[in-house]
């Protein structure tokens, strides 16, 4: 077939759709089941069963949420700022499905002679003889990140009500502090990889030398990410911003049924994004036994990689109460941010040194 | 400053342990509990010879803190003492057991009924009839 539209062969655009779709559904099946797999690790952590009424074993459970909060009521307060309101989860939700866009989530395979590197934003040049991707892909991913923010000052604001502006305000003053830490402490990465590319931080990970261990400043730097990505994400023990204790529900305190659902479900797609950003820089992303000779396994692996991170942050959940806010900015400013910066220079000295990773 | 790994690395080993234990919640209208030996329930009229054991001596209705007892005595055709009417209402009623231990000739016990909710106020008052032990 050599239908070429716009300089891309046709094969491309199916296979652009093919992956949007693929990733997309995905993220929505992953968000569902978070919810439910989370109150049952939660449950079982607790020495309860956790939701078990809904179809077998409760299965059926995220199904029955979302029906029930698309038959709840839409109350939109009276002396709510209406658009901003309603644009607002919006603003939260779109940012949290679009971080996917950059990640990889498979190595390249190959369709009836056409080359799909399992990654939305990328496509397999021909002459080159190698994957494109998103040159900046870390860049966007931050970006993104950033963004959603936005959604749950605006909530915050929009809603006219104490509880939601202190929600929005914290969230806000938050993620700005963990997103400096966070952006930091992925820098010694690119400093060894040479490359803001998701795809060639990945192959620089290929054969398990996967960061996480592959240095003592990477170590370091994996575990800072984490923590500042849960803290970016708002989960506990950072969930400062819906502090159920202190704010009845933070941000999204006024909002009911299908909006109030959106913010949940951006809430857990953050979750997911966050952890697979992470498997990517840290765990190697694709990387796993045989990944190199049989591509179709490395989606597997990633989605392992993925879930397995995304039981840390239940496990979390489960283990440490939530941070007291001045001891999260504390945290933020005090500890994490000079560590971060710490480790640039270390990475730096190690690098003009002669070290840079275990594996040379 | 303290190390704060260490804590936080126990919790999350206490955590993870729990994970495989065997959960206690008790699926409760499908699985019952196990209601103590001596737990203070609904009341029950013992019953000896076909008849129940009560002879009316007003000892539980004087002894009840909440006043949730109301005995009627009769005469029967071998011209014994009996209760002819025994009451107790339910909504007053403590679970105190003083009713029990009161009783001289043994005919009230305490059950390990607890499921006492009902949908009108005349159901919550148990007649005779209602607290004879079932055979």
């Amino acid at each position: 077939m050599d239908n070429v539209i716009l300089g891309l062969p046709l094969y491309y655009y199916i296979a652009m759709v093919a992956k949007v779709l693929v990733a997309f559904v995905f993220v929505l099946l992953t968000v569902a089941y978070a919810t439910y797999a989370e109150r049952k690790i939660i449950g079982h952590m607790q020495v309860r069963i956790g939701p078990n009424r809904v179809g077998p074993m409760g299965l059926l459970q995220p199904i029955a949420d979302g029906l029930k909060l698309f038959f709840k009521e839409e109350i939109i307060p009276a002396e709510s700022s209406k658009f901003a309101f309603l644009v607002a989860p919006l603003v939260a939700l779109v940012p949290a499905f679009l971080t996917f866009a950059a990640v990889p989530f498979g190595s390249t395979i190959e369709v009836m002679g056409y080359k799909v590197p399992l990654q939305i934003a990328a496509y397999y040049d021909t002459d080159m003889g190698k994957v494109v991707d998103l040159n900046v892909g870390v860049l966007y991913v931050l970006a993104m990140a950033s963004l959603g923010v936005y959604g749950i000052v605006l909530a915050g604001w929009a809603s006219n009500s104490k509880y939601s502006l202190l929600g929005g305000l914290r969230a806000s003053a938050q993620m700005v502090s963990y997103e400096l830490a966070a952006g930091l402490a992925i820098i010694p990465v690119f400093m060894l990889v040479g490359s803001l590319s998701l795809q060639e931080i990945v192959k620089a990970q290929e054969g398990f030398r996967w960061f996480i261990w592959s240095s003592p400043m990477t170590f370091v730097a994996g575990l800072l990410f984490y923590v500042c990505a849960l803290a970016e994400i708002n989960r506990t023990p950072f969930d400062m911003p819906e502090a159920e204790t202190e704010l009845v529900s933070g941000f999204c305190t006024e909002y009911s049924s299908m909006k109030y659902a959106m913010f949940f479900m951006a809430e857990y797609a953050n979750m997911v994004t966050v952890c697979a950003i992470t498997a990517t820089m840290f765990l190697g992303g694709w990387d796993g036994p045989f990944s190199r000779t049989m591509p179709l396994l490395s989606p597997l692996y990633f989605i392992a990689k993925v879930y397995f991170l995304m039981f840390v942050t239940m496990w979390i959940r489960a283990t440490v109460p939530r941070y007291r806010y001045d001891q999260l900015m504390t945290l933020g400013w005090k500890v994490l941010l000079p560590t971060s910066l710490a480790l640039i220079v270390l990475t730096g000295i190690a690098g003009f040194m002669g070290f840079n990773t275990f594996f040379g | 400053m303290p190390n704060p790994f260490t804590p936080i690395m126990q919790g999350m080993k206490i955590t993870l342990g729990h994970l495989f234990k065997k959960p206690i919640t008790l699926q409760y209208p499908e699985e019952r509990p196990k209601v103590a030996e001596r737990f203070r329930g609904l009341h029950g009229l013992k019953v000896s010879h076909n008849r129940a054991k009560c002879v009316a001596c007003y000892l539980c209705p004087t002894v009840c803190p909440a006043k949730c007892i109301t005995v009627e005595a009769g005469e029967d055709a071998n011209h014994d003492k009996f209760a002819a009417v025994y009451e107790i209402d339910m909504l007053r009623c403590i679970f105190c057991g003083y009713c029990v231990e009161a009783c001289p000739v043994d005919a009230l016990k305490m059950t390990g009924e607890f499921e006492l909710a009902n949908y009108r106020r005349e159901d919550f008052v148990f007649t005779k009839e209602r607290l004879l032990e079932k055979k």
